[in-house]
């Protein structure tokens, strides 16, 4: 199957193609979902087959590459269209084309009775066929090529009910604001390519990576190398500064939020800094920053995380404050951890928000969890569901979510040091707790929409809107189960050595080539016990218990804690729910100016005024002096005469008194 | 050298056709059209043939064709091409009947005369890329002006006359420099050569030769005169009032073909008859480049005309590939090269699908508009496909040229800084702005304007055989530049040997 991977690009592309050309002729709901999901699914099983036969080859012959055409051949620059297969492609392909079609499966009822249904098909199938790209380009600039158009997919599913209004603006501006965003952070990934190109003379990644660990180079060029490549990663992957985009990306239709902004694209800068590893071990400095910018984001997206009232941007800042883990970890040389991590968050992650999806389904669109409440006995597969996931990312024993965040935890302990692992628990604890904020005030105590209706029907009669919530058809219920038991054995491939034995750890073993280069760079040699690895564990699992109980006891138990408690550090809380006025300051300080700037100084002034003030000026000013000098032409002939005996005269003079 | 006639047959078929044309009833509009545009249609299928026959392994120009025309001054017709100048006939001729079928509906008046007009300006627009000698170059050069002198100013729009006069002088200006400078060059060459010539073969032998101060002095005759065109900051003001009284068939050729005669210019004759100099003042020009990259994008932002900020757009894309002539590397000029394709079939079509909905509701205003995604979807989508490869999003045109005019001009020796490049590719960000955020007020939200909804109607089928040949190629360049890229590699790689020799001295 490995030399026909080029399929699972081009059935997507295929579904793109019926579903984009036809699809408005089709009408059939059913066939244009099975068209976009079938296109998907296979393209799945194809990446299983290349998955098992790579498996099935000795560990030095598992990468693989697979060449379709030549796409750019100028001076030294030789790009093909070629495809690479090899451990960490394949661990992406498989949760993009996994995840994504159990996704496109769920949107078959979820989209129902939509007008844009074959449009919205015919974009996912677009997204996962420049996914692939992304994730399977054996060079980077193919890679560029899945990540502008994942860019492109991004800003189309978010703008899908163009419409509509989102928040303070309208859908189609948060589309708009997603995408450039990411064009600045891909500012910085063009840089990264230039230099690496100019450099070592390619962007092939065998042939750079073998280079950088042999060419003679500064460590400032890897280091300015790194730091582009990861200006890139910070738009894409959502991190200080540029995550902005991302809680505004929620306009967008909620499987949407599950594909493209939670499991898949939004880790692209995750794969992107690991494929690029061992250009980031030979710059440690740089190493640093990243770990650092993944910290903090970490951080500070799951404090705005805490207040939010809107379901899916709870879950949105979550995604930031998750993504930061996966930095984190790269950041401290554990590149594998950081994967494993992209992967149970593939599926805990989706989970979430396909099961935010179901309730708001059944609220009738309703996202404030402020009037949900009690929806566990309406819709039981939804919930348990849920709770499976919330369990999963708050690292619950047992867990994916505990195997895979443990990981980072212990990494960024052994590799990094004590106020890196401090702030990724106490991360974790605040996780813990906005995830049961979230299930409490979803799923348990009162029923609040009731109120809500009563108010409503009362007001306006309009019972039309009342809600009746209900289990979500089984087109919706099964991918959430099976996206469910993922998230609860997934972790078990993951399984530390400390408890798996002599084996070892198995997806580590499975990525190890990858990385071996890097980490054989970076040369971590702490010497750490299992005792002390057994404490860290058990501190962070108290601390997500802690985080669970605090959050179901206040918000389920004692639901007016949470009130005396916002009214009580009411600046902290204004400053957390308004998300620090970070996009008020980006605002004021970028946007307006640069606008403004454009208008009054450089269009109306420099352009306007400046400019075609001269050249008008000019033109007007040869009028002037023509008009002056055509009043010279008077027609009247003595005047001729005296003009030339003045001339005459001058002449003589000039020539007697010159001799 | 066998003498072949292709490329006379493919000039003269449509100042041939122009002139039958002359002999038609104006009272029957409908014959004059057609034959308008069958005309324009065989020139193209000739400029096949020579496409055919073009032998991209030789780096010399081909197709020669030679007739000693005014003996005392020893001026020859002479004509011939190489890739480049091939590659942007091929442009040309793909897009004068495109042109002519767009507008079928849009021009009313004077059919005949606009028909003429259109013709005559295609042969120009030819012999200008295919002339091998500068006194026959400076004659269409010239000739050109007047076809798009009248299509401006009598088809335009209310300010025509103001525009079309600012054209002009404009133009002219900088025009009679260049005469100027070509005749001294010629004057100068009979030193060496022993005789008066204009031949373009002959005086790149001899233009390395003179003497360093008067050759910049040429060097910016020549420069000017096709700054003004392409248009370089601070000379592009005429732009954008031309485009927007011009009427769409003449944006169409103007941003499409015209604007590239600049940019040819500079690669044909101020690199390898100036090469010191156009080595020595490439930073500068590149400086002013890239101001015109920035500048453009931000103006053409917060233009409330659709057609406006096109026109700045222009300048924007226009930056990038004199940036890539001067970075004189093979990756950055093999980009500019490409980069005059691009723009020429994105901003084209952009200009054409303006034009479409200006024909039905005689605004062009952005904030006229809102919310036609729900009432014309397909043109939406012709125009989101087409913004996108303005933008330059890989796997469209756009991208191929600007990524390989960053890659080259960032290894560039010639400009041997990095801040080149950081800086003209911030453009790639504003770009999406400007584009995204037209493409927002007047594609997205809810209908705003009820009148909309009775004026507007989706893309008719001749519009979308318009369309469509110049959506195959943005797709076909993204995926598959090599079919072009191909074709000019050895014309690039003998440009640039011309002052190769010229930048080794600098970075030593």
């Amino acid at each position: 199957m490995i030399n026909f991977i080029y399929l699972t690009i081009l059935l997507p592309l295929i579904g793109f193609l019926i579903n984009g050309l036809f699809g408005s002729k089709i009408k059939n709901e059913k066939v244009i979902g099975i068209i976009g999901s079938a296109a998907v699914g296979l393209a799945f099983l194809v990446s299983l087959g290349a998955f098992f036969q790579t498996l099935g080859l000795p560990v030095e012959q598992r990468s693989n590459t697979v060449e379709l055409f030549t796409w750019l051949n100028v001076a030294g620059l030789n790009i093909k269209f070629g495809y690479l297969v090899d451990q960490l492609s394949l661990v992406m392909s498989l949760i993009v084309t996994g995840v994504g079609f159990l996704i496109h499966v769920y949107s078959i009822g979820y989209m129902h009775g939509d007008k844009g249904y074959w449009r919205f098909f015919s974009y996912l199938n677009l997204f996962i066929f420049t996914m692939m790209n992304l994730v399977l380009g054996d060079n980077f600039l193919v890679l560029f090529l899945g990540w502008e158009g994942v860019g492109l997919c991004s800003y189309l599913l978010i703008g899908f009910w163009y419409d509509k209004r989102f928040e303070k603006g309208t859908v189609a501006q948060a589309a708009k604001k997603a995408f450039i965003v990411n064009r600045i952070g891909d500012f910085g990934f063009l840089l990264g390519m230039f230099l690496i190109y100019s450099t070592f003379d390619s962007l092939n990644f065998s042939e750079v990576f073998s280079k950088v660990q042999h060419f003679p180079v500064s460590e400032t060029t890897f280091s300015l190398i790194a730091i582009f490549l990861f200006i890139g990663a910070t738009g894409k992957s959502a991190q200080i500064p540029l995550y902005v985009w991302l809680p505004d990306a929620m306009a967008g239709p909620t499987p949407v939020s599950a594909l493209i902004h939670a499991a898949t694209m939004v880790t692209a800068g995750v794969y992107m800094v690991s494929r690029a590893s061992i250009i980031f071990a030979s710059a440690p400095a740089v190493m640093t920053i990243v770990a650092i910018i993944g910290l903090l984001t970490a951080l500070f997206a799951a404090t705005m995380g805490l207040v939010q009232n809107d379901i899916k941007k709870v879950l949105a800042y979550s995604t930031i404050s998750q993504l930061g883990y996966m930095f984190l970890a790269a950041g401290v040389g554990a590149f594998s951890a950081s994967i494993f991590h992209v992967m149970t968050h593939a599926f805990f992650k989706a989970l979430l928000f396909l099961g935010a999806g179901s309730v708001i389904h059944a609220m009738h669109e309703q996202q404030d969890i402020q009037n949900y409440g009690g929806l566990k006995k309406y819709m039981p597969v939804t919930y348990l569901t849920f709770l499976t996931a919330a369990l999963a990312i708050s690292g619950f024993p047992g867990f994916s979510g505990f195997f895979s965040k443990d990981e980072i935890l212990w990494y960024a302990f052994s590799n990094g040091n004590f106020i890196f692992w401090f702030i990724g628990v106490f991360t974790a604890l605040l996780t813990a707790f906005y995830m049961f904020r979230l299930v409490s005030l979803t799923f348990y105590g009162e029923e609040r929409f009731k109120h809500t209706q009563q108010h409503a029907s009362e007001g306006r009669g309009e019972f039309e809107n009342v809600p009746h919530p209900h289990e979500s058809p089984k087109v919706m219920t099964v991918p959430l189960i099976i996206l469910g038991i993922l998230s609860v054995i997934g972790g078990f491939i993951g399984i530390p050595a400390l408890f798996s034995g002599e084996g070892g750890n198995n997806f580590e073993s499975w990525l190890e080539p990858i990385f071996k280069p890097a980490e054989e760079k970076l040369a971590y040699t702490g010497m750490y016990t299992h005792a002390q690895e057994i404490l860290l564990m058990t501190i962070s699992v108290a601390v997500a218990l802690a985080g669970i109980y605090a959050a179901y006891y206040i918000y389920t138990k004692k639901p007016d804690i949470a009130g005396t408690m916002a009214k009580k550090f009411k600046g902290i809380y204004t400053l957390l729910f308004n998300k620090y006025y970070v996009d008020e300051f980006y605002e004021a300080a970028v946007v307006q100016p640069i606008q403004k700037g454009a208008e009054k100084i450089l269009w109306k002034f420099t352009d306007t005024f400046i400019i075609d003030g001269i050249v008008n000026g000019a033109a007007k000013l040869i009028d002037k002096i023509s008009g002056t000098i055509r009043k010279m032409q008077t027609g009247v002939a003595q005047f001729y005469a005296v003009i030339m005996m003045v001339g005459i005269a001058a002449v003589l003079l000039w020539l007697i008194l010159g001799i | 050298m066998e003498q072949n006639h292709l490329l006379t047959y493919l000039l003269l078929t449509p100042i041939a056709g122009s002139l039958l044309i002359l002999f038609l009833k104006e009272e029957n509009p409908k014959l004059i059209r057609w034959l308008g545009f069958l005309i324009s249609i065989a020139a193209f299928i000739i400029s096949l043939f020579v496409y055919f026959g073009f032998d991209a392994s030789a780096a010399d120009f081909q197709f020669q064709d030679k007739i000693l025309w005014i003996k005392s001054l020893n001026v020859s017709y002479f004509v011939g091409v190489d890739g480049i100048s091939l590659l942007l006939i091929l442009l040309t001729t793909f897009l004068t009947p495109l042109t002519l079928l767009s507008s079928w509906k849009a021009i009313e008046k004077k059919v005949k005369m606009f028909t003429f007009m259109m013709l005559f300006l295609e042969t120009g627009m030819i012999g200008v890329f295919m002339s091998l000698d500068m006194f026959l170059f400076y004659i269409f050069w010239e000739a050109m002006l007047i076809p798009m002198y009248f299509i401006i100013g009598i088809w335009g729009g209310e300010q025509r006359i103001y525009a079309s006069v600012k054209f002009f002088i404009y133009t002219m200006f900088g025009s009679l420099l260049m005469l100027v400078a070509i005749i001294w060059l010629a004057v100068y060459a009979s030193g060496p050569l022993g005789s008066f010539t204009t031949n373009l073969l002959d005086l790149y032998k001899v233009g390395p030769s003179v003497p360093r101060e008067i050759q910049s002095w040429m060097f910016f005759a020549f420069l000017l005169s096709f700054a003004i065109k392409v248009p370089i900051f601070p000379l592009h003001t005429w732009l954008p009032d031309a485009h927007v009284q011009a009427p769409t068939a003449g944006s169409v050729i103007l941003a499409g073909v015209l604007l590239k005669m600049g940019t040819y210019g500079i690669l044909r004759f101020c690199l390898p008859l100036f090469p010191q100099s156009a080595v020595y003042y490439a930073p500068f020009i590149s400086m002013l480049a890239i101001v015109g990259i920035i500048y453009g994008a931000l103006v053409a932002m917060v233009q409330p005309d659709m057609k406006k900020l096109v026109a700045y757009s222009s300048v924007a894309h226009l930056g990038f590939v004199v940036l890539g002539i001067f970075a004189m590397t093979e990756e950055a000029v093999q980009g500019a090269v490409i980069q005059m394709i691009n723009h020429g079939l994105s901003t084209g079509a952009l200009f054409l699908l303006v034009g479409v909905i200006y024909e039905r509701t005689h605004s062009r205003e952005i904030a006229y508009y809102g919310g036609i995604a729900k009432l014309i979807p397909v043109y939406c989508a012709v125009l989101m496909i087409t913004s996108l490869s303005s933008i330059g999003l890989p796997g469209l045109n756009g991208f191929i040229g600007e990524f390989l005019i960053l890659l080259g001009s960032f290894k560039s020796s010639v400009l041997n800084s990095w801040w080149f490049t950081v800086f003209a590719a911030s453009g790639v960000i504003f770009a999406a702005v400007y584009l995204l955020w037209m493409y927002q007020r007047v594609v997205f939200g809810t209908v705003k304007n009820p009148e909309l909804q009775n004026k507007l109607t989706d893309m008719t089928a001749r519009e979308l055989i318009v369309i469509v040949p110049i959506l195959i190629f943005i797709v076909w360049i993204g995926i598959y530049p090599s079919t072009f890229l191909d074709m000019t590699r050895l014309s690039t790689e003998k440009i640039l040997r011309s002052v190769g020799s010229f930048t080794l001295s600098l970075v030593k």
